[in-house]
């Protein structure tokens, strides 16, 4: 009955959805590139101010510019150092103190309400107090982009941790599993769905808490280069900068899907459809 | 039917079991009072029961994964005290893990040559090929295969199943009997059967008993050739019509 069916996929139906396909795949660009023309016109018609907002073609340019003087992979691998840097350290203590409170009632108790209650102060407000603290350098920018991604992972991670079916952790004590097993084969994997959710929330605060921290004091990175070509009146390549960390933000998502994609084949819901839908 | 008869017997033993005078409440709710029960070893026997009678309760005493208020329980001679690796449960819920596929979850416990081991118990219970697939795809019938594989991958001298095929459809039901009864001729294991299936219990076991407000209320012998597939049997109709009377 299964072969039948497979078959059926793969001999029936490989006309219909290459067209849908196709067509779900542009469907998405449409807008986006009739805004972009609209735009352009308006730009070069003098309908809008050019110095203000300038024509997606002279941003291509300054694109070509920055990406020919190397300025542009520059600021941007400067940008990206500090991100994962700042992943490292706020997402690995979210992740280590999030698995410490799901397992460890104590920990729980004597961790998790207060971190609740931080929780609740938004992290950009900490900048004065970071500055005063670290000063303007680089400590700084790593220092808010940890506390930006701790919170994320470190709540889905406790999160995950705690809801995982206890009959099956009952299950697996009754098997002989020893502690390490279990968190190992059960309890980590069986979070993991959650822990990503943490890590796709945590790449988003990553990246703004960049653009906020590099526009303060930098001698490096995009949010520098705004904040420098800004004083310049270089708008083309403060739209740039916005672009760019627009198109940072969007391939960590697209990586983190991936992973949940590979990882998670086990959860129906992330199963790759092998068959058209009904 | 001592310990030691039973390790000599090897897999293919059973294990006796005892309750004397057991106790078990939780709080003030008093479930199982003074409770008395001797299953030889190798002995098939179905628990019947209302719902919240103290079936689960009484089988999870016997798993040690609850501990009596009061009174012995016993198996193979020994104070049960903690899971066993010889005693195995199956649940109502077949409680595969989701994210290890069905040869994982029937190896749950890794030992050695597991993956072998696995397999072979797999292919016994009628799972052959299905090796690498995820517990998602398994229709009830199939999950509650993997879970009883499982159990038995440990070779078990005692296997105690909690309503696992109340939510199966009628089909599968009859297959998965004559399924573990194949495996139980085969075996030999002590197994205790709890079911609200009174014709599953004259169909299966040896001996039926009665629970009722954590009392026995009935404890009879079924004393018909096997395999039953005679549904008819004018015997095991009386014998279900009496112990419907006691529940
Ligand atoms: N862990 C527990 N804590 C409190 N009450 C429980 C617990 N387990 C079972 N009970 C109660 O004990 C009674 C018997 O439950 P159970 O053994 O599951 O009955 P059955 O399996 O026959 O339906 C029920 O009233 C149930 O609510
Ligand atoms: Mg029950």
């Amino acid at each position: 009955m299964v072969d039948l069916s497979v078959a059926g996929i793969a001999t029936g139906e490989t006309r219909k959805p290459n067209l849908k396909s196709l067509w779900s795949g542009l469907a998405p660009w449409a807008l986006p590139l009739v805004l972009l023309v609209v735009w352009e016109i308006a730009a070069r018609t003098g309908l809008v101010t050019a110095r203000l907002m300038p024509a997606p073609t002279t941003i291509a340019a300054a694109f070509w510019r920055s990406l020919l003087d190397g300025s542009l992979l520059f600021h941007t691998l400067a940008s990206t150092r500090r991100a994962f840097i700042g992943l490292a350290i706020g997402g690995g203590l979210g992740f280590v103190a999030g698995v410490l409170t799901g397992l460890w009632k104590p920990a729980e108790t004597l961790f998790d309400s207060t971190v609740q209650m931080v929780r609740n102060i938004p992290h950009l407000a900490l900048i004065p107090l970071v500055i005063l603290w670290f000063g303007i350098d680089e400590t700084a920018k790593i220092f808010l982009v940890s506390i930006g991604v701790f919170f994320p992972i470190y709540i889905n991670t406790f999160y995950g941790v705690r809801t995982i079916d206890p009959q099956i952790v009952e299950m697996a004590s009754v098997y002989g599993l020893d502690r390490k097993a279990l968190i190992r084969r059960i309890i980590l994997p069986g979070a993991l769905p959650s822990i990503l959710v943490g890590l796709r929330y945590a790449l988003g605060f990553m990246w703004l808490t960049l653009i906020v921290a590099e526009t303060i004091s930098s001698t490096n990175g995009i949010g520098y280069m705004t904040m420098n070509a800004r004083e310049f009146l270089q708008t083309d390549v403060v739209l740039l900068g916005i672009i760019v960390y627009a198109l940072l933000g969007k391939l960590a998502d697209v990586v983190t899907r991936a992973i949940e994609k590979r990882v998670l084949v086990w959860h129906p819901a992330y199963r790759i459809k092998q068959g058209g839908e009904p | 039917m001592s310990a030691v008869a039973a390790e000599v017997a090897g897999n293919d033993g059973g294990l006796s079991i005892s309750l004397s005078r057991v106790v078990k409440s939780f709080g003030k709710l008093n479930v199982l009072g003074s409770f008395n029960l001797e299953i030889p070893a190798g002995q098939f026997l179905a628990v019947v029961g209302r719902s919240g009678g103290g079936k689960s309760t009484l089988l999870r005493l016997i798993a040690g994964l609850e501990t009596a208020t009061g009174g012995r329980v016993s198996i193979g001679g020994r104070d049960v005290d903690r899971t066993l690796p010889s005693v195995r449960l199956l649940f109502q819920e077949a409680r595969l893990v989701p994210w290890q596929r069905v040869i994982e979850n029937v190896g749950i416990a890794r030992g050695p040559n597991w993956q072998e081991t696995a397999r072979r118990t797999l292919a016994d219970v009628g799972l052959e090929g299905r090796e690498d697939d995820w517990p998602s795809v398994l229709s009830g019938g199939q999950r509650q295969r993997v879970a009883l594989a499982r159990a038995l991958v440990s070779a078990p001298q005692i296997l105690l199943l909690d309503e696992p095929f109340g939510a199966l459809d009628a089909l599968t039901r009859i297959e998965m009997h004559r399924l573990l009864e194949r495996i139980w001729t085969g075996r030999g294991f002590t197994t205790v059967l709890i079911t609200h299936d009174v014709a599953e219990a004259v169909a299966l076991a040896d001996r039926v008993v009665v629970l009722r407000e954590g009392a026995i209320a009935l404890d009879i012998d079924v004393d018909l050739e096997r395999p039953r597939r005679e549904l008819a049997d004018p015997r095991a109709v009386d014998l279900q019509r009496r112990i419907l009377e006691a529940v």
